[in-house]
């Protein structure tokens, strides 16, 4: 590890509680939920990780305690290091404070986790989807939703589904 | 030569209105460019000077759907694009006809899946399938031409 890194990684784990992981090479603080805003603005005022690259989400259905796992990507300008933020959100429908106030960029971000995910953000200024249409029903990325779309056609099934399909009409 | 012969100084030929009303609609189409994937490099290649379209009078691609008669649907179609595809087959004039170009565009492909309309004959009526992933720009002149085949074989009171 890094020793900037390791400086950063020692304070996060005696103030905040957090469990450091390192696979290598890449740094990950496993936080609670309620203490991932904390760490983080720490990390942008305190460390200079003055960027945020990615958020995104994992679901590891069918497990449900934790069923996600929320993924920040910091990155710090001036020491040219990476470090990742992971929290874990129990439940089918869970909620977790926005991280907009301290980095803007993750506007859109959240709403692309909300929209795949159904992962709801409190304090957010703009909470719709972004990539699904507006009245989309369900969370494509979640590992319940339905892969396939279309039933496949084969000769056996071929007039069955040609009576279901909606096809144009002028 | 030819029709001059038989004709002589008249200068007159006879024929059927349905006939010429034809012959003029399959020779001045004029496609509307509804590119949306790898298809339209191959529509992009049909319309250039190796295969050249305007052989067959569609050397205008339009970009407005209001000049246009022919929709070639060149790609996946998903379904936020799907309303917006609609708009603009309804704000193309009559008589229209549509070509859905490529596998994706014909019957979702590849990609059964949520974000894909499956078959673009689920938002417009479509009057040739050209099959291929992507098809050559050989496939979309065939294409075409069966089009054009089946517009000479219209009535007249069709468009109303």
């Amino acid at each position: 590890m890094d020793e900037t890194l390791q400086i950063v990684a020692h304070a996060m784990q005696s103030r905040f509680g957090a469990e450091v992981l390192e696979t290598r090479g890449e740094v990950t603080l496993f936080l609670p939920p309620q203490r991932l805003i904390q760490a983080a603005k720490a990390l942008k005022e305190e460390f200079g990780f003055d960027m945020l690259m990615d958020l995104t989400a994992v679901d590891y259905w069918p497990q449900t305690k934790p069923r996600f796992h929320l993924v920040y990507q910091l990155y710090s300008f001036g020491k040219n290091l990476q470090l990742r933020l992971r929290t874990g959100l129990d439940g089918n429908a869970p909620t977790m404070d926005s991280i907009e106030t301290l980095y803007p960029n993750a506007n859109w971000f959240e709403r692309e986790v909300f929209d795949m995910f159904g992962i709801r953000f409190n304090g957010h200024s703009d909470m719709r989807r972004i990539i699904m249409p507006y009245d989309w029903q369900g969370h494509p990325l979640r590992k319940d939703y339905p892969l396939g779309y279309e039933e496949v056609e084969f000769t056996f099934n071929f007039d069955e589904i040609e009576r279901k399909k909606p096809y144009a009409k002028e | 030569m030819g029709i001059e012969q038989k004709t002589g100084n008249l200068g007159i030929v006879t024929t059927s209105l349905e006939q010429v009303v034809n012959w003029a609609r399959t020779n001045s189409m004029w496609p509307m460019l509804f590119g949306l994937a790898c298809c339209a490099i191959e529509m992009m290649a049909a319309q250039a000077s190796n295969y050249d379209m305007s052989r067959f009078g569609m050397e205008l691609m339009r970009a407005s759907p209001r000049q246009s008669d022919l929709m070639i649907v060149a790609g996946r179609v998903s379904r936020k694009m799907a309303p917006v595809l609609r708009k603009l087959y309804d704000q193309m004039p009559d008589p229209k006809w549509v070509i859905a170009m490529g596998d994706c565009a014909s019957c979702g492909g590849v990609f059964n899946n949520y974000a894909i309309v499956q078959g673009v004959d689920e938002v417009v009526p479509v009057d040739v399938y050209v099959a291929g992933c992507p098809p050559r720009p050989e496939g979309l002149i065939h294409g075409v031409m069966t089009l054009h085949e089946k517009v000479k074989k219209e009535k007249l009171g069709k468009w109303k």
